[in-house]
């Protein structure tokens, strides 16, 4: 007895510690995101990403509703468009039933590739169509648990698909006119998704 | 002017049309295919749906260059399909049809429902059917006719 109980201790302190260390992954939240010198020049870099998550491009499809929204006024989709089970429509008027893998500029229906709405976890409106402050919206884009199980890598990964890159080129309405787009460049965007990811993903209170 | 090769109701079909020709015009043009209608012309109204690669589709906003390599079916072939076809008996027997400009695409859109529902609720008829317009209001009947319809499919 005598003998084992050095090893004992030491394994029940090194299990102390390997259980604290799993409790702090499975809060979704690492000490760097509150205390990294990096932390202003995340949430400045969020800010950036928020103004472009906020534009109608973009939260049109992270509605809180049973449908998308269509517009620089983000109405109600028109023609009865409804969520469906897996955010891509209900079997006989699915998305793709207009949107295709592309804009159609002569008939002014925009497409991108797997084009969808985000999962309801990942709403940045509130049951009144009302957008989220920048504050609850990062806390959801970075919650592994709400947003698809991404980390700061797979985030990044993310913003360079085709449907997140349509923002940019939102093609033609059907009076010829363009879609507006969001208020920094792609470029920037990407640049500010990098700083915000080094930087542990930081959000405000 | 461009050249596409299209599979329209399992038969190619070889048609030199602009590219930004929406999909309508060319079965009704071209093709001579007059059994999907023109409605609206803003995918507002489902009278011009027809299915590409399984998909109901309003054809009236769908240029010709993002058909690609993905079989067209119109309500021309509905009679050679089992589902089409016992959807098309089912309109038939609940007298569905008033004007019946808007059934094609009706028929078409019940029967995309059916193939990925077979035992559709009214919410689900309701849905699926939302999109598609009836001047007429003939929307109790089409009700009563994708129901019978599923019965008979069984």
């Amino acid at each position: 007895m005598m003998r084992l109980g050095p090893t004992l201790l030491l394994g029940v302190l090194l299990l102390a510690i390997v259980s604290i260390g799993a409790a702090s992954r499975e809060q979704g939240d690492t000490p760097d995101r509150e205390t990294t010198p990096n932390r202003p020049a995340g949430l400045a870099a969020w800010q950036k990403i928020y103004s472009v998550m906020s534009h109608p491009r973009c939260i049109n499809c992270h509605t809180a509703s049973d449908y998308p929204e269509q517009g620089d006024d983000r109405h109600r989709h028109l023609f009865n468009v409804v969520r469906g089970p897996d955010g891509k429509g209900v079997p006989a008027l699915q998305c793709a039933t207009c949107h295709r893998q592309a804009n159609a500029d002569s008939t002014g229906v925009p497409g991108a590739p797997d084009w969808h709405l985000a999962p309801l976890s990942m709403r940045w409106q509130d049951a009144a169509d009302r957008i989220l402050p920048s504050s609850a919206v990062c806390k959801t884009v970075s919650d592994p648990a709400k947003n698809g199980g991404l980390d700061g890598a797979a985030l990044i990964k993310h913003h360079q698909t085709e449907l997140v890159k349509w923002a940019w080129k939102p093609g033609l309405r059907n009076d010829g006119s363009a879609r507006s787009v969001p208020p920094i460049d792609y470029e920037e965007f990407m640049v500010a998704t990098r700083e915000w990811v080094q930087a542990g993903m930081p959000c405000t209170k | 002017m461009e050249t596409f090769k299209l599979t329209v109701n399992c038969q190619q079909k070889d048609v030199t049309v602009d590219p930004s020709t929406p999909l309508l015009w060319v079965l009704r043009e071209d093709l001579k295919m007059s059994g999907t209608k023109y409605g609206c012309g803003i995918a507002a109204c489902g009278a011009c749906t027809v299915h590409v690669g399984g998909v109901p589709t309003r054809s009236c906003v769908l240029p010709i260059s993002l058909v690609g390599e993905r079989p067209v079916v119109t309500i021309e072939a509905m009679s050679n399909d089992t589902i089409g076809r016992v959807v098309e008996e089912a309109w038939e027997s609940e007298d569905v049809v008033q004007c019946g400009y808007c059934q094609s695409g009706q028929i078409m859109s019940a029967v995309a429902l059916l193939k990925a529902t077979p035992k559709p609720t009214d919410k689900d008829i309701e849905e699926s059917m939302g999109g598609n317009l009836c001047r007429c209001g003939t929307y109790v009947r089409i009700r009563q006719a994708i129901k019978a319809a599923a019965r008979q499919l069984g």
